[in-house]
């Protein structure tokens, strides 16, 4: 009776799963386009073999989203009905992508939050005028996002992941061959790479580290002119950008129309800043605009030889105390002061750019005193390392006299 | 001076009866011969046992056994405190010797044979002492409360906690909660110098007494013009003095040279470091645990790995029992075989932890 029952429940669940399942496998028919292009090469098998991964793909788009036609037809000549667009043209692409990416409707159905603001962007930069005026030589959507690998900015492989995005824009702008014409230089890339910038998101993979978009934009693209470079800065410099709007400098740099960051740190190769920079050595910037014996000439060399000073001091008193820590006294009070001073320091190299020498002195001021305290304490760890040695030492003496008391002892014994 | 020195002394062998002590300490007899050196490792033990209890009295002036100040307290007598560095570092270096001196005096002890009848309850009660001084190691280690420590202890308990019906239950009363927490540090201090005390006093207690009772074994088979004998007091202890002063002037240099460090205070919200190791003396079961498949037939490897150990240990404390041959006073190579064994899998397995081996 049970074997029955099991028998009868068995073929209960198959119909129903027979049921369910049929519909599926009746309209989950391969897609005509794939099976057609698949069976091409180089240009048209590239859009089958790409689009896998595609985030239109990921999302369920497919061909006919962008193309049109009805993928359903095995018949060429009918898959190709009245709603096929097929391939557009180069300059047609910002608005065949914005059919749908300048849709706020459509695109909330995928991300409420999405920006559909990219193709009006677009026609302000300096790519989407050129286009309006027929140069098709210039970016559009996919030189930036790819063709049928299109994939999410926070993707790593993605083409607009920030550590690809120098790639992405050096594939025109370090091309001079492709740049003939355009009267721009070509060595950005190259130079960007040697930068700070470069070296904070490629070697230590610092995403929040600037490249090209984070400057110039990204669908608005437009080389920033010398009143804004400095604004461009501010974005995530805003101190030192807050420091040198009050200083006597701006007003003398806006006068003659001189870009202010970029000025003494450059704009793509931006190396790392360093104290020689200030004042009147070698790799001083200031003797770029000041005469030697002025008095800003000396206000900046005054300013160098203070942070020199106290560099030299944290110097000091960093080499004390990693002494001391390598004979076994602990020095973690004095390591969290010394910390305190390298803020105090950053906080100077920070003010040098409002020119203000009391503010500077004053902090220099601060930092001397609890440097020498710091070092007053390392010498003092110094002094307590030779203090253990020497303890150890008379211990030790003690020891073995009184150890060699006790052999003597027990070989006197042993002896009798 | 003399004359007041022998009033002192007459008074109070009246009432102590010390001369009756010192005829007694010297009638009893230690056996002397080629193997008489690991006698002495027993005795250091005992030395470095009460520089244990020495030392770590005087950190309990400063030490604080709660998670928001432990750290703080021994950080505190490190740097502040008038010779504290060295106090910590005496009786951390101190307790890591002891339990290297254990293991010495354990393996001495058997390969000597000295566990055979009638000592027996030596043996015995001497292996309960490593256990309860692996207990001490184990929670004397997380009271700094630093990061390594602590994620040690956790890595500990969760392989307590694979224990098969009890596991849970046995980490749960052992943590005072199912992670290493806030109410796991008190109980573990509770334990290292309240509970673990008194039952040390208990079994080195019944240990030193059964050893003044039945005196010093002597190998197996050594015929007796190899053997000769000397008094306990003064010459055996006179030669253990030697050995314990030579002990002290090595932790002194230890401690100059390499003072413990306190390392990183412990956050409980970081992620588990991925080298982290228990104190050396556990790394042998540590590696077998890591070294064992996940599952054998049908049950899982770490459990069956612990298993293994509780038995193993369970045959070791019984070997007196087992070792038939050598209680009729015969030799018995097939013990001596799996003692050396034991002692090699320990070697091989401890030096593979700190080869680096990815295990």
């Amino acid at each position: 009776m049970a074997h029955k029952n099991i028998k009868k429940n068995v073929l209960f669940l198959s119909s129903l799963s027979i049921l369910f399942l049929l519909p599926s496998f009746l309209f989950a028919q391969a897609s005509s386009c794939i099976a057609c292009h698949k069976e091409l090469e180089e240009e048209l098998l590239q859009p089958v073999e790409a689009f896998p991964l595609d985030i239109h793909n990921q999302v369920g788009l497919g061909c006919e989203s962008c193309h049109g036609g009805n993928p359903r037809e095995e018949d060429i000549d009918l898959a190709k009905d009245q709603t096929f667009r097929g391939k557009p043209e180069r300059k047609d692409i910002p608005k065949f992508c914005a059919s749908c990416h300048a849709d706020v409707n459509y695109m909330k159905s995928f991300n409420p939050s999405i920006r559909v603001d990219q193709l009006s962007l677009y026609w302000t930069s300096w790519h989407g005028q050129l286009l309006k005026k027929g140069d098709q030589k210039v970016a559009v959507c996919t030189d930036c996002h790819a063709v049928h690998g299109i994939q999410k900015g926070t993707h790593p492989k993605s083409w607009t992941f920030p550590w690809n995005i120098p790639e992405t824009c050096g594939r025109c702008h370090s091309d001079k061959e492709h740049m003939a014409g355009y009267k721009i230089s070509t060595t950005q890339e190259a130079e960007y790479r040697e930068s700070v910038h470069a070296h904070a998101l490629f070697d230590k993979k610092d995403l929040s580290a600037p490249v090209c978009n984070d400057c110039h934009g990204n669908h608005g693209a437009v080389p920033p002119e010398v009143t804004s470079i400095a604004q461009v800065c501010r974005q995530c410099h805003l101190s030192p950008g807050k420091l040198f709007s009050d200083s006597p400098h701006k007003r003398a740099f806006d006068e003659m129309e001189i870009s202010e960051c970029e000025a003494c740190h450059g704009n793509h190769r931006i190396d790392p800043p360093t104290d020689e920079m200030l004042g009147t050595g070698e790799k001083g910037v200031c003797a770029q605009c000041h005469d030697e014996g002025s008095q800003a000439f000396q206000v900046a060399s005054q300013m160098r030889e203070m942070i020199l000073d106290l560099s030299g001091k944290i110097e000091k008193a960093e080499d004390l105390l990693s002494r001391a820590f390598q004979k076994g006294v602990e020095v973690s009070d004095p390591r969290y002061q010394l910390n305190e001073v390298n803020t105090l320091l950053v906080m100077i190299r920070d003010l040098t750019h409002g020119l203000s020498l009391e503010s500077i002195e004053e902090k220099v001021k601060e930092a001397d005193q609890k440097a020498a305290g710091v070092i007053s304490q390392g010498e003092e760890a110094l002094r307590e390392a030779r203090r253990r040695r020497t303890g150890l030492v008379i211990t030790l003496i003690f020891i073995f006299l009184l150890a060699i008391g006790l052999f003597l002892k027990i070989r006197r014994k042993t002896k009798k | 001076m003399r004359n007041f020195l022998k009033n002192i002394f007459s008074y109070l062998d009246s009432r102590f009866k010390l001369s009756e002590l010192a005829e007694l300490a010297g009638k009893k007899k230690v056996p002397v011969h080629k193997h008489s050196l690991w006698y002495y490792f027993g005795g250091i033990c005992l030395f470095l046992f009460v520089i244990q209890v020495i030392t770590g009295i005087l950190l309990l002036l400063y030490y604080t056994p709660s998670v928001d100040s432990a750290y703080e307290s021994v950080h505190f007598i490190i740097s502040q405190v008038k010779f504290g560095w060295l106090i910590r570092s005496v009786h951390s270096w101190s307790a890591n010797i002891l339990i290297g001196a254990i293991f010495v005096h354990m393996f001495s002890t058997f390969f000597l044979k000295a566990y055979r009848q009638p000592r027996e309850l030596t043996w015995i009660s001497g292996f309960f002492l490593l256990l309860v001084f692996l207990a001490f190691g184990f929670s004397g280690y997380l009271l700094p409360w630093n990061k390594l420590s602590f994620f040690a202890t956790r890595v500990g308990t969760d392989i307590v906690g694979t224990l098969p019906w009890i596991g849970e239950k046995v980490k749960h009363f052992i943590l005072g909660g199912s992670n290493v927490s806030g109410a796991t540090l008190p109980r573990f201090f509770w334990f290292h110098v309240a509970v673990l005390p008194a039952v040390t006093a208990v079994i080195l207690g019944i240990h030193l007494v059964l050893v003044q009772i039945l005196g010093m074994s002597k190998p197996v088979g050594l015929k007796e013009s190899e053997v000769r004998e000397i008094s306990f007091f003064p010459d055996f202890i006179l030669k253990d003095s030697l050995g314990w002063i030579l002990i002290l002037a090595l932790i002194g240099v230890l401690c100059v040279f390499f003072p413990w460090e306190v390392g990183e205070k412990a956050d409980p919200f970081a992620s588990t470091p991925l080298d982290i190791k228990p104190e050396w003396y556990f790394l042998f079961m540590f590696t077998t645990l890591k070294l064992v498949p996940a599952h054998v037939l049908f049950l899982e490897g770490e459990m069956l790995a612990i298993l293994g150990f509780m038995i193993g240990g369970l045959v070791w404390m019984l070997i007196p029992v087992l070792d038939r041959n050598v209680s009729r006073e015969k030799r018995s190579p097939a013990f001596s075989l799996f003692g050396l064994l034991v002692l090699l899998y320990i070697i091989v397995l401890t030096a593979l932890s700190y080869l680096h081996l990815k295990l």
